[in-house]
């Protein structure tokens, strides 16, 4: 025998379901009055540093169709590259400037919807900058377990080429998957579960 | 959301997370829950060894949080009124995989009413809506993890899957930690009840002791005498590694 490392196991994932905006945004599904607003909707004010874009998308399934139930979170650093975290010890991020955001796919159309800023570049883990991108995480009915993926901006096509994680992407063909093309300040991010275009997810 | 409010004095931590025991937790796939088939991932994740975008996560104050946030009972119920079902208090503390507790963890729950049916457009059960029930709430862990809340036992509902699948009674939990990548969703089921085994979602978990991990255990010494009894759920998230031996460049 040996002793033992009194470690724990997470706990077990379970899908979101399809009721998943009355915990998370109750004012968005008609549950008035609980909490004032829902959280995460606004990543952004006045004073917030940087330049204003919209991230926009639908989540797609095996079958075509966009998820109308997913919720999705992100989560970036500020313009100058930090984020608004106690672990973040490189300096202080912008106050003004959340860095999280939480939106529900419109119940029709699939689409989801941040107004954020452009982050600045970030530290891999051995110095070099990666290029400029948000970390997504999407739930929903179907989905066992949060998936995790990024999005990179199609204006950064220098930055994206010595991204130390898109270079760890083994089948070339999979990173325009990640990279979301420029439209004034839209960015369309379509993130597909399944088929040709499968999106690249990430075991963060 | 309050801004870079630190919830504890400790120094916070910055080493990268344990990775994700991926047999521990449910596959994508799982084709007796049908919705899987067609919202699940079919291509090998890309192991992503933390970075700093993975560490980091935002902090929610308390301050966000209004005096009934963490009372189902109350919370959306006309005044003088509360939501009808067995009243019941959940507690428990966030630990992570170190047996550590997390503090200022954010904590979201929602769940069907006594009759299992839940407040949502989308729902078509016949058991009637609680004109007093919302279905929502939400706490923050304290400096050892814990945290309670007050609500009523939700029923079991059928749901379309197949001809005659019900959930168990549950509540979903929503967990923040303190690192994006320590995100969590899970269920909360309840001592001895016989729908647990049955059902096709939990089932998607590959190991018994994972569901059990899930199931709150009946605490008789914490309930309310005359007023609510008491169920006890811990959560785990990932735990982190230390920082102390880490890589550093030759001359740091």
């Amino acid at each position: 025998m040996t002793q033992s490392l009194d470690r724990l196991k997470e706990s077990a994932s379970q899908t979101a379901g399809p009721y998943v905006h009355i915990g998370l945004t109750p004012n968005f599904c008609d549950i008035p009055g609980v909490y004032p607003h829902d959280l995460g909707t606004a990543m952004v004010n006045d004073k917030t540093k940087g330049g204003r874009i919209t991230v926009t998308g639908r989540v797609i399934d095996g079958a075509g169709g966009p998820l109308r139930d997913c919720l999705i979170e992100i989560w970036q650093a500020d313009a100058a590259g930090l984020h608004n975290s106690p672990s973040e010890t490189r300096g202080s991020a912008d106050p003004n400037f959340t860095g999280w955001g939480r939106c529900p796919a419109d119940g029709d159309s699939g689409v989801f919807r941040f107004d954020t800023i452009k982050p600045g570049r970030v530290p891999f883990r051995d110095g070099r900058l990666m290029a400029p991108h948000i970390t997504f995480w999407i739930v929903a009915r179907g989905i066992n377990i949060g998936l995790n993926t990024r999005m990179y901006f199609g204006d950064e096509e220098t930055a994206n080429a010595e991204d130390p994680v898109l270079q760890r992407i083994e089948h070339r063909g999979r990173v325009s998957t990640l990279i979301a093309p420029r439209d004034g300040n839209t960015y369309t991010f379509d993130i597909h579960l399944q088929g040709d275009k499968e999106t690249v997810f990430f075991d963060i | 959301m309050s801004v870079d409010k630190p919830t504890s004095n400790r120094a916070p931590e910055t080493g990268s997370f344990f990775a994700r025991d991926r047999e521990w937790h449910p596959p994508v796939y799982a084709p007796f829950y049908k919705t899987t088939v067609l919202r699940s991932p079919q291509k090998a994740m890309i192991s992503l060894d933390n970075t700093i975008s993975e560490i980091t996560g935002p902090v929610f104050g308390h301050n966000i949080l209004g005096k009934l946030d963490d009372d189902l009972i109350h919370n959306f119920a006309k005044p003088g009124e509360s939501a009808i079902g067995p009243r019941i208090i959940v507690y428990g503390r966030v630990l992570d995989e170190r047996g550590k507790g997390v503090p200022g963890a954010l904590i979201e729950v929602w769940q069907a009413n006594a009759g299992g049916r839940y407040r949502h457009k989308k729902e078509g059960y016949l058991a009637p809506l609680d004109p007093n029930f919302g279905g929502c709430g939400r706490t923050i862990s304290g400096e050892d993890g814990s945290y309670a809340f007050r609500t009523i036992q939700p029923g079991p509902y059928p749901w379309p899957n197949g001809p005659n699948d019900w959930r168990p009674a549950h509540i979903h939990f929503s967990i923040f930690g303190h690192g994006f990548a320590q995100r969590l969703i899970t269920q909360m089921y309840f001592e001895g009840d016989p729908m647990i085994w049955k059902c096709p979602i939990v089932r998607t978990i590959p190991d018994r002791r994972a569901i059990e991990g899930l199931t709150a255990a009946l605490d008789m010494e914490a309930t309310i005498p005359m007023d609510a009894r008491a169920y006890k759920f811990d959560i785990v998230l990932r735990g982190r590694r230390s920082t102390m031996f880490e890589n550093r460049k030759e001359g740091n």
